[in-house]
């Protein structure tokens, strides 16, 4: 399975090296790949239907519990051949779509990525590895949406989903990793063991309101779907691909593969029905006013993928077999749909259904495609749609008593919907007469029509044996997702009841429907009025939003004055060491322990202050750096009492050099100028005094706390013992840590030769401001 | 003694912050300056001050005989006004020429070219 897995991320590199040869020679070579997948996927068929899993373990990072381990049960072989086999008809559709674009190679290479991506989602059986793969999915799309890199709309789209499915990601993290350490494993498999824990511990709503927002996000449903339309931008075969039949049902996939985990709650249930349940009907509206084939047929996804939702928040049996069929139903005719859609437009280069017309005369087997695709999913009788719409029925007539009429209800009313915008799909462009403009056109070649005429017959083969179909594919599926062994058996013919009523009534109402609905752009642009209020405003409001508040963030602290940003930064510490300080308890003085005060001490304190005074008020340079001076003398002086001869020494040294140094260079400068108004002067000494008692007040806390003297005892007993030296400070500098005053001499090296570099330098007049 | 030292280690502090929020560049580097003396008391302090007792051995002696001042803040002190001149002479010898070629010590002229930006 690994190996399945790192195959599309093993060649997309290939074609970093060998992408000029793949543009031309070797192109039919990528289709093989998949091919080679799903075959692999489809000799599991038979032993995964009998109930057995695979599991492979390979360890990645053990220490963080990110290991590629890779399971397959139903559900992950569901949607493994869902990728691999819709894969392999985008895969020879697409090289005839594409071929001779310049970004021939980077397109595959881009699409073998995301195959692998996906399936690595499908098989992951650790949280954190699934999480990995999710975005890389994301990534892909982000990339594939963007192809046309020189559409500026095209870039914008792609970076709203990437945004979108992203910031999904984000939650569905945070979401994953807190089920993992409440549960204490990131193992999904073991996971299932742990569901009463999870579900009864306090944060268990938590942990699902992070995991849906990253599935709704991934799954486009409502506020999070506005990203799916733009994605249409991308090139069909992916829209076919990614936007339709895989990708975006991730999120289904992960709210399936955790129902067993964390569903079966109250909460649960209810959060995915009201979704689920509101964007089906939302976007299967949406779809009948779009004019643009792509439009109707992303919002007819959305649609579905409501459906899917809300089937699995009723999660009883029957609705999670009707899921798991409906799943493989959309996939096929959808991405049927769409790859009918790419041919459309290659051809007319328009995709305006309210000119399209008569297509049928001139696209026959393209024709059978789309009806066969239309069929199915209005659900007619014989199509494995019908099979799917039934199933629904049953689920939500099976429902809670109380809930049964209005759940009914509202599916009809969305397959209505679906219904409606399938004929506008798939029959709209080929019905009518051909217009004069299209008469021309003839019939491209047989690898553009062939993919979706297979998936097209597909989707009738499976309607006629469903009990087969059934068995293979979704049995185990809909056990993996209930957890339980469901009763499972698909048949054309229930008997006369009220299901196939129903059936029969939404296909006559949708038909009636299409024929009624004449969408036009003038009907788009009444809706295009209520844009204000949609999802995607307020969503590009919030970016702005957020973009504002960083113009205004910056401009207000990052302003370009030093002196606000030590302003600022010396404001935090204040707040920062006070708090502290004021945790750490009273400050307790004991009077004893200090020592006497002479009166000499107090003189020199007190010039200090006086030098301190000048230097803070003082309009002259000179005086200033002459009181600075003074300041340091007094220090030297204070190193004398208090036993510090070579501290003394070497402030005196200094202080007299810098003074030198300070006058030989800055005597010509002027003198200060007073800008600053009284206010901010306050505001600065209030500020500075601040700092300084908060100082004042570490020092006291720090003398009369007891410390250890360990350290300062070794070097004392051992100075002239092992370093045969008398002066304890001259020991320590020179021969304890001997290596700390070789780099302080670098150091001081280095000054002396930048000081001595700038003396050096001669400015030409030129260089002169 | 060590609660006068306190209150100058304090007042240091004060007047080194009101100096660096200060537009002249002088007066940023005497700010610097203070502080750096204000951190030298703060060390100075927190060894237990001894008055009289230098850490040398006695001529006549191997080890020590009495109690002596604490040598690390010592050797800590030493080193941070070492490499604090370092810093002070090389910031002297660029303030000199910022003012050769702005002809200004006013930190607000130097900080022109980012204005166009916003």
């Amino acid at each position: 399975m690994l190996f399945t897995v790192l195959a599309g991320l093993i060649t997309s590199s290939l074609l970093i090296p060998f992408g000029k040869l793949i543009k031309t020679k070797w192109s039919i070579l990528l289709p093989f790949i998949p091919v080679v997948l799903f075959l692999f996927y489809v000799m599991h068929v038979p032993s995964i239907a009998e109930g057995t899993n695979f599991v492979q373990r390979v360890n990645w990072v053990p220490s963080l519990g990110v290991n590629l381990d890779f399971r397959l049960d139903g559900l992950s072989l569901l949607f493994a051949l869902l990728i691999t086999g819709v894969g392999t008809a985008i895969f020879f559709y697409g090289r005839t779509y594409l071929k001779g674009h310049i970004y021939f190679d980077r397109f595959f290479g881009y699409l073998l990525l995301f195959m692998s991506a996906m399936l690595g989602v499908v098989l992951a059986d650790n949280i954190l590895t699934l999480f990995i793969f999710w975005e890389l999915t994301s990534i892909s799309s982000f990339f594939l949406i963007g192809f046309n890199n020189d559409d500026k709309s095209s870039r914008d789209s792609a970076l709203t989903a990437l945004s979108i499915t992203g910031l999904g990601g984000f939650f569905l993290l945070a979401g994953l990793i807190l089920a993992g350490n409440i549960a204490g494993t990131f193992v999904i498999s073991e996971l299932f063991m742990k569901h009463e824990v999870l579900t009864i511990h306090p944060l268990y709503p938590l942990i699902i309101g992070l995991l849906f927002i990253g599935a709704f996000t991934k799954s486009a449903q409502f506020p999070f779907h506005f990203w799916l339309p733009g994605a249409m931008k991308a090139p069909t075969p992916v829209s076919a691909y990614l936007h339709s039949a895989t990708m975006v049902k991730a999120g289904i996939y992960l709210l399936a593969r955790f129902t067993p985990i964390l569903g079966g709650t109250d909460l649960w249930s209810i959060s995915l029905m009201v979704v689920g349940g509101f964007t089906m009907i939302f976007a299967a509206v949406h779809a009948l006013f779009r004019i643009d084939l792509k439009g109707i047929l992303a919002y007819s996804t959305i649609s579905a993928l409501g459906v899917l939702t809300f089937l699995l928040g009723l999660g009883t049996p029957a609705a999670i077999i009707a899921a798991s069929v409906f799943i493989l139903v959309h996939a096929l005719y959808k991405a049927t749909l769409f790859m009918v859609t790419g041919i459309i437009d290659h051809e007319t280069h328009t995709r305006d259904i309210s000119v399209l017309s008569g297509l049928r005369k001139v696209l026959p087997p393209v024709f059978v495609a789309a009806l066969l695709a239309a069929l199915s999913s209005a659900g007619l009788p014989l199509t494995f749609g019908f099979i799917g719409k039934d199933l629904i029925y049953e689920a939500t007539l099976h429902f809670n008593e109380n809930w049964t009429i209005w759940l009914t209800l509202l599916a009809v009313l969305t397959n209505v919907g679906l219904v409606a915008a399938g004929f506008m799909a798939g029959i709209k462009p080929f019905a009518g007469k051909l217009p004069s403009a299209f008469s021309n056109i003839h019939l491209p070649y047989p690898s553009l029509w062939i993919p979706p005429l297979v998936l097209a017959i597909f989707g009738l083969a499976f309607g006629l044996v469903p009990g087969i179909i059934g068995n293979y594919f979704n049995h185990q599926t809909a056990n993996a997702i209930a957890g339980i062994e469901t009763d499972m058996h698909l048949k054309i013919w229930h008997g006369f009841n009220l299901v196939l009523i129903l059936s029969m009534a939404t296909l006559l109402a949708g038909t009636l429907l299409y024929v009624v609905n004449k969408p036009s752009s003038s009907k788009l642009q009444m809706l295009a009025r209520f844009d204000g209020l949609s999802p995607q405003a307020i969503f590009r409001r919030l970016a702005r939003g957020l973009k504002d508040f960083a113009l205004f963030f910056t401009r207000r602290f990052h302003n370009g004055y030093l002196r606000a940003y030590h302003l600022k930064i010396i404001l935090f510490a204040e707040l920062l060491l006070a708090y502290k300080l004021w945790l750490s308890g009273p400050i307790s003085i004991d009077f004893d322990s200090l020592t006497p005060l002479s009166w000499y001490e107090v003189v020199i304190v007190a010039i200090l202050i006086g030098a301190l005074y000048i230097i803070v008020s003082a309009k002259s340079r000179l005086a200033s750096v002459v009181s600075t001076s003074v300041i340091g003398y007094c220090m030297c002086l204070m190193f004398v009492f208090y036993s510090a001869p070579d501290l003394a020494m070497t402030q005196f040294t200094i202080d007299t050099l810098t003074t030198v140094l300070f006058v030989l260079v800055l005597y010509k400068l002027p003198g200060f100028i007073n800008f600053t108004s009284k206010t901010v002067l306050m505001r600065d000494a209030l500020v500075a005094l601040g700092f300084g008692a908060i100082l004042s007040l570490i020092a006291l806390r720090v003398l009369f706390e007891p410390n250890t003297t360990e350290i300062s005892n070794f070097y004392g007993e051992n100075a002239y013992l092992l370093a045969k030296g008398k002066n304890v400070v001259n020991v320590i500098l020179v021969d304890f840590r001997v290596a700390d005053t070789l780099f302080e001499t670098v150091v001081l090296s280095i000054a002396a030769l930048g000081v001595y570099s700038l003396i050096r330098l001669r400015l030409k007049s030129s260089e002169k401001e | 003694m060590e609660l006068l030292l306190v209150l100058v280690l304090g007042l240091l502090y004060a007047a080194g912050v009101y100096l660096i929020l200060r537009r002249s560049l002088v007066k940023l580097l005497l700010g610097i300056m203070l502080l750096g003396n204000g951190t030298n008391v703060l060390i100075f302090l927190l060894g237990k001050i001894t008055k009289g007792s230098p850490p040398v051995i006695d001529e006549s002696y191997k080890v020590f005989q009495d109690i002596y001042a604490d040598p690390i803040p010592q050797a800590l002190i030493l080193t941070a006004i070492v490499i604090s001149f370092a810093l002070t002479s090389f910031a002297i010898v660029l303030l000199k020429r910022v003012y050769a070629l702005v002809n200004s010590d006013d930190l607000d002229d130097l900080n022109t070219p980012e204005e166009e930006d916003l």
